[in-house]
């Protein structure tokens, strides 16, 4: 027996962080409603998010429906649309897919992925919780106020926004600011947990570097967000001023429904570069997340380490720095300061490469590997593909001039949908079928999950890769029907109606997925503790579901990075990171 | 082995959808041909990278798919296969980024030559105005708004009095003449979009944007809103007409000046109203 050569073993630095008392449920409300264990919150967190979420995939149908068979539905009107596209936006990224990824995925795995009991803040971390889900309903409440919810489109721009001419300017908008304030609030309370965990609760033996590529997104997505959503929580406390006592902040002088207004003295484009200050790394907070768990994906399900690690945490932290410098190229034809252009231009394309690195990186990996193609698997493929591709046509919406003409079409809707929707969302599903065991003990049904996998993935890129050429067209976005255009020909309402008949067989997939997660629930085959033999930690837990305080007596030691997978000389193909090194069995005859 | 098959399958159909795609841009009808080239080159290199990534990545599932037996390699790193990646992942982002800001530089240098439009955006409506035999447009505000002066001249300019006014009717240009199309809203984020000139600009109440283009064909087309701008958004609409010279000056002589368009009284009550104030 001899251990395997490798050159962080040596010197396990004594604890630094006193192992914590936890405060333990003493009954069921505390166990599983007001809980301060962060499993219990990510999981509050998931449901939530899903629930809001299945809010904004009806949307999308309702959406779909108008767009591939105008006039035929007449219970949509223009406002409601305009409604529809607001609440269909605004749901899927703030309320599903950031709370998912970082108030689900961060609570769950980061304590158990850095080998701590909980994250250090328990009670504020239930707050956060609570907080989130107080936003969660004052924005369903808008589908229910007078006048509903706002049709500000989800950048909510003003003057548009709280004027009378748009829907929803009585009572939806105002609910809109507040819900997205209050949910500022609660993401802060979880934010600082995150963060906080990450920096002092790692357990002994895990240095940063030795962390998961999972919970350096994670982190590093929460970091960005703790920066960037206070300007986005600026924007919406002087926007609601503006709306309910009449201030200046955003609105001009200008005319309202035919008469002079109040108002004067304000500026729309100063909102616009606060919300897109926010809005640009709120892109990368969703991202971030996602790339890092799909490298783990990839290497787990490929048996083999990640691919340039150190580089693949390089670059998170190269886009994350670099992504609160591009905010502008949304911005290109505002009518903003046009020397802007150069600056955003040249910032943005940049950050192509970091980005490319990781893609390399992810399609490296799966070099001489040894590919098993579970679902995780070709979900992580499909995140390649759809982000490759999301991702490259970026590269025109961020060149300027490229962008003058595809700005505000059908283009920018569906590159958009392409990188930061159905890619993240690859990432979603792929995570839920790898780590669905860990959290319930049992497995989800394989067929099943193929089956959603396929029919998910081939149909969201059937919708939107034929999308970018309505844009292309001069198709534009937002438009409740196109009406009458000499340069839209009939064939492009034809591709509408296409588009819109697989969006809804897409969206009744989902349906399939939704029961799996539940029979599964019970009748799922048992997974043990670790059904996909991964190295990282919340796989090595002493129950699982891992009990309350993650690690039973002792908390674990890290001897190694999380990516010993296939080590020459190792007889299994995969060496746990809290395993010792003496412990590690080789394969016969490679000892001396 | 199915997977990678239809991997590939998914990048090949593209190309052949990019190919075949009947739905393409519109023929151009300004200078801006410039754009075009540069979205070319961009297809061009996007492409190629697409490609190359999705067909590597199904070869690695065809070739390395799980077996028997087969055990992966462990390569932590190769410090020099991604600094070559990365150096000429660098030289395609530079060669797509430098013609984009070339083509940005002429599209924010508005030649000297360049004659004055003015376009207004309202809900739900758009209005137009060249300047008159001054060759110059008056000043606006949009204090001055009222029934006979929807565009807010101000009638104390005497270089407003002989502007062309044309409301919710169509604009006609003239082929070959350099334009600076200065914006302007009264009430919202608006966009005067028209797609077979490519280039297009916000309109923003409170501020006057623009930008500039010479239109090289003749012609009707359609004009959009690409901001969203409230509940009829998508029904705001107008048509630009592209003339030669002789019917440009034929149509233009037709039209009203401000003054012809706003009565005397109308002027003599606003000055009554200011003076008592």
């Amino acid at each position: 027996m001899v251990d395997i050569p490798y050159e962080g073993i040596r010197g396990i630095p004594p604890a630094e962080v006193p192992d914590v008392e936890l405060y333990h449920p003493r009954s069921w409300w505390t166990r599983y409603v007001f809980s301060q264990d962060a499993k219990v919150i990510a999981i509050q967190y998931s449901l939530t998010a899903t629930a809001i979420g299945l809010v904004a995939l009806v949307l999308s149908w309702l959406m779909r429906l108008q767009l591939g068979f105008p006039g035929t539905f007449s219970f949509i009107d223009a406002n409601q649309y305009l409604q529809f596209i607001t609440m269909h936006g605004m749901i899927m990224v703030i309320y599903l897919l950031t709370a998912l990824f970082l108030g689900g995925f961060g609570n769950y795995l980061i304590p158990l992925m850095v080998g701590a009991r909980d994250m250090v803040f328990p009670y504020v971390n239930m707050l956060s919780y609570w907080v989130y889900l107080l936003a969660v309903l004052v924005l369903a409440s808008t589908f229910f106020v007078p006048g509903g919810p706002t049709g500000a489109g989800w950048t909510l721009y003003p003057p548009q926004a709280i004027l009378s001419g748009t829907p929803g300017q009585d009572w939806g908008i105002i609910l809109m600011m507040s819900s997205l304030i209050l949910f500022i609030i609660g993401f802060t309370m979880g934010g600082l947990n995150y963060v906080v965990t990450v920096l002092q609760a790692r357990t002994r033996g895990m240095t940063l570097m030795r962390l998961p590529l999972t919970v350096w997104g994670i982190f590093t997505a929460t970091v960005m967000a703790l920066l960037a959503f206070p300007a986005l929580f600026v924007a919406s406390v002087m926007l609601l001023l503006d709306r309910l006592l009449g201030t200046s902040f955003f609105m001009p002088s200008l005319v309202e429904m035919g008469t002079l207004s109040k108002y004067g003295g304000g500026s729309p484009l100063l909102f616009q570069h606060l919300f897109w200050f926010f809005g640009h790394p709120e892109v990368y907070i969703v991202a971030l997340p996602a790339f890092g768990i799909v490298s783990d994906l990839i290497s787990t399900h490929a048996r083999k380490n990640i691919f340039g690690y150190r580089m693949m945490v390089w670059a998170i932290v190269a886009i994350g720095a670099l992504s609160f410098i591009v905010w502008a190229h949304h911005m290109y034809v505002s009518g903003m300061f046009p020397q802007f252009g150069y600056f955003f231009a040249t910032t943005t394309l940049i950050i192509a490469i970091p980005t490319a690195i990781k893609v390399y990186n992810w399609v490296l990996t799966l070099w001489r590997g040894d590919i098993h193609l579970t679902v995780p698997m070709l979900f992580a493929l499909g995140f390649i593909i759809t982000f490759v591709n999301g991702g490259l046509t970026g590269l025109f919406l961020g060149n300027v001039v490229v962008d003058v003409p595809l700005s505000d079409t059908m283009f920018v809707v569906a590159h958009f949908h392409m990188v930061m929707g159905v890619a993240p969302i690859m990432v979603v599903l792929g995570a839920i079928y790898h780590w669905y065991p860990k959290v319930t003990g049992r497995m989800l049904n394989e067929a099943l999950g193929k089956f959603h996998f396929w029919v998910t993935f081939l149909g969201a890129y059937l919708i939107f890769f034929p999308m970018h050429y309505l844009g292309l067209l001069g198709v534009p976005r937002r438009y409740f029907e196109l009406g009458d255009a000499t340069f839209i020909p009939s064939s492009a309402h034809s591709l509408n109606a296409f588009i819109s008949v697989v969006a809804l067989t897409v969206g009744f997939s989902q349906l399939v997925f939704l029961f799996n997660l539940a029979w599964s629930l019970f009748k799922g085959e048992a997974s043990g503790g670790n059904p996909w033999r991964a190295t990282t930690l919340e796989w090595q837990t002493p129950e699982t579901p891992p009990g309350h305080g993650n690690w039973g007596k002792e908390l674990p030691v890290v001897y190694r990075w999380a990516y010993d997978y296939s080590v020459p000389g190792a007889a299994e193909d995969f060496i746990p990171q809290n395993q010792p090194p003496r412990a590690t069995q080789l394969v016969q005859g490679a000892a001396s | 082995m199915a997977v990678a098959l239809i991997l590939l399958l998914v990048a090949i159909g593209s190309v052949l959808f990019h190919i075949y795609s009947p739905w393409w841009w519109t023929p151009i009808a300004t200078n801006w041909a410039y754009i075009d080239h540069t979205i070319n080159i961009t297809f061009w290199i996007t492409g190629f990278v697409f490609v190359a990534v999705i067909a590597f990545m199904a070869y690695c599932v065809f070739r390395f798919h799980h077996k028997e037996g087969r055990r992966a390699d462990y390569n932590p790193e190769n410090k020099r296969l991604e600094w070559w990646l990365s150096v000429g992942t660098g030289v395609g982002v530079a060669a797509m980024l430098a013609p984009g800001l070339v083509v940005w530089h002429q599209f924010v240098t508005v030649p000297a030559d360049a004659t004055e439009v003015e376009v207004m955006g309202q809900q739900w409506q758009w209005s137009f105005r060249l300047p008159g035999k001054d060759g110059r447009l008056g000043t606006s505000d949009v204090r001055n708004i009222a029934s006979d002066n929807p565009m807010g001249l101000n009638r104390d300019d005497a270089h407003a009095q002989d502007d062309v006014v044309i409301e919710s009717g169509e604009l006609h240009l003239q082929v070959g003449k350099p334009v600076k199309v200065l914006l302007r809203s009264v009430d919202v984020l608006h966009d005067f979009y028209v797609p077979e000139f490519r280039a297009k600009m916000d309109m923003v109440p409170g501020m006057v944007t623009y930008f500039w283009m010479t239109p090289i064909r003749t012609g009707t087309f359609d004009v959009l809103c690409a901001e969203l701008c409230g509940a009829a958004h998508y029904q705001m609409r107008a048509k630009v007409i592209v003339d030669e010279e002789g019917e440009y000056h034929a149509w233009l002589d037709q039209q009203k000046t401000f003054a012809e368009l706003s009565p005397a009284k109308a002027v003599v009550k606003a000055t009554y109203q200011s003076g008592g104030k």
